[in-house]
């Protein structure tokens, strides 16, 4: 592209905020009522990390490879592509998700042993993307039926797999979580440039995250 | 140039001659100002629609039957030319809902353009977006934002000969390269340029609109309020009363009012959601026109406000 440096984020919006929170809504319809089932494998995710279940780790990869194949054919590709052609280079993104986390489950799951403040921070990500998420449609004075639901909207399915991989260790635990933060990121700066003040919930989260990676990595350092 | 049937309805219907559209049978406003396309002399109302975001609407049955009525509300008032492009989404989808429901008006002046880095994807993506419009063929194509711009122009240029489309144009919006596109248009017989122009953005009367004048090609104008930036901006500032003077009775009338003026620009294509926007819009296309000194004191109130 030339003179890119002339282009501004509003540039690249190609829908109006209305468009965008419709097709949450026609998504939902769509896929209701799997929406309970969506959560209550959300809910199993929550007790398999904090039970300290046998073969968590494996049971937990599965399920979310499950949903990032689900959320990146049927919502990127199959819906958010008609309004956005970037989207058709990064739903296969969610489709690589897919497979690390299958690849992570074949080998017998991510190890969830830490138990440090950032496994805590994952808790809370888990509690936000999972529970949290469908409530936000009345705080932003937008319909019930435009709620973005974990296992069915993206957002919410990044930021909970990003809390049920935090208490992960060993040297592949990282590259799980790249796809995710490299989304919220992605959505929160789409949301920004919409001027939509719901922005700050992805970035913060991916802030979070990178933050709680950080100082982790200090504190094996200083230890 | 050849008049075929296909020209003279276009003609007929751009002089605001009386004659049956279907869906489009009550309700007629006055016909819309009109301007001459140089390279044939055809006319065409000089507000148009333009879809940049608006109709991107994917499959939402509901928007896009929102989009539906603004296109049949559009040639209800004597409008004729909407322009898209392949970037913007499913916007050429909507738009062929919209035709298709409205029963394809013969007095549609189709504005499409070819969007890609690869020369040899041009006719394909061409054909595609004829395929989504549901048009025999389109009357313009144009280089969207120069990209790939010899080769798309040699295609173009092709297909003109071999008459599958009518006219050449290329686009660009924001002010950027404008160099080159000066060069373009001084090096190939263009029929049309697009470009962004409006009260507070007029970089463009320095050399562009001048040379499109001299080189006889018609002048498109996106982006006449900022993508509704500018109307956002002024609507809560009082119209001044010597507004009744250009018989403008809104912003966007003022400022569709000022670009519409200059005697260089063939067509404004503004975008919008709403049927009540796209009627004002069009008669927006009627006199009194402001004057220079007018232009002047129009630009001058909304710089200060």
């Amino acid at each position: 592209m030339s003179e890119w440096w002339t282009y501004r984020p509003e540039d690249f919006l190609l829908f109006s905020p209305r468009v965008y929170w419709r097709m949450f809504e026609l998504h939902n319809a769509a896929f209701w009522p799997l929406h309970f089932a969506t959560l209550a494998a959300g809910l199993v995710i929550i007790l398999l990390v904090l039970r300290r279940l046998p073969r968590r780790g494996l049971w937990v990869a599965l399920i979310l490879a499950a949903l990032w194949a689900f959320v990146g054919w049927t919502f990127l590709w199959s819906r958010y592509a008609a309004i956005n052609w970037a989207i058709i280079y990064v739903a296969p993104a969610f489709g690589l998700q897919a497979l690390l986390l299958a690849i992570a489950a074949a080998r017998g799951g991510p190890v969830l042993d830490r138990k440090d403040a950032g496994a805590w921070v994952g808790v809370l990500l888990m509690a936000i993307g999972i529970a949290a998420y469908p409530l936000l449609p009345p705080l932003f004075e937008r319909p019930w039926r435009s709620a973005e639901v974990f296992g069915i909207a993206p957002d919410p399915t990044a930021i909970a797999t990003l809390g049920a991989l935090l208490p992960a260790s060993g040297r592949f635990a990282p590259l799980l979580l790249v796809i995710p933060l490299l989304w919220l990121l992605l959505s929160g700066l789409t949301l920004q440039t919409m001027g939509d003040p719901q922005a700050w919930l992805p970035l913060l989260t991916a802030g979070t995250v990178v933050a709680a990676l950080a100082l982790r990595r200090l504190t094996s350092a200083a230890g | 140039m050849i008049l075929t049937r296909r020209t003279f309805v276009k003609a007929a219907a751009a002089s605001g001659a009386a004659f049956a559209l279907p869906g489009v049978a009550s309700g007629q406003a006055r016909a819309p100002l009109t301007r001459t396309i140089p390279s044939s002399g055809e006319a065409i109302p000089a507000v148009g629609l333009g879809t940049w975001i608006t109709f991107n609407v994917g499959d939402d049955p509901v928007l896009r039957d929102e989009c539906a009525d603004v296109i049949t509300a559009f040639f209800e008032a004597g409008g004729s030319v909407i322009d898209s492009s392949p970037m913007y989404g499913s916007s050429q989808p909507a738009i062929g809902y919209g035709l298709e429901r409205l029963g394809r008006p013969d007095t549609l002046f189709s504005a499409e353009k070819v969007w890609t880095s690869a020369a040899a994807d041009g006719p394909s993506q061409i054909e595609q977006s004829r395929r989504f419009w549901g048009v025999e063929q389109f009357d313009l194509v144009q280089v969207h934002n120069l990209v790939g711009w010899k080769a798309h122009l040699e295609t173009l240029f092709a297909m003109k000969a071999a008459e599958r489309i009518r006219y050449v144009g290329i686009t660009t919006s924001e002010g950027r390269r404008h160099d080159l596109f000066e060069r373009i248009m001084r090096d190939f017989p263009l029929d049309f340029v697009q470009l962004s122009y409006n009260i507070v953005d007029r970089e463009a009367e320095e050399r562009l609109l001048p040379l499109a004048a001299e080189r006889g090609i018609a002048v498109i104008v996106n982006r006449p309020f900022r993508q509704g930036e500018l109307t956002q901006r002024l609507e809560g500032e009082p119209l001044p009363a010597w507004a009744a003077e250009i018989g403008a009775s809104s912003w966007a009338q003022f400022i569709l009012k000022f670009i519409l003026a200059h005697p260089s620009v063939t067509v404004a294509i503004p975008a919008t959601t709403r049927v009540d926007h796209v009627r004002e819009n069009v008669a927006a296309a009627a006199d009194p026109l402001p004057d220079a000194a007018m232009r002047e004191r129009m630009a001058a109130h909304v710089r200060d406000l």
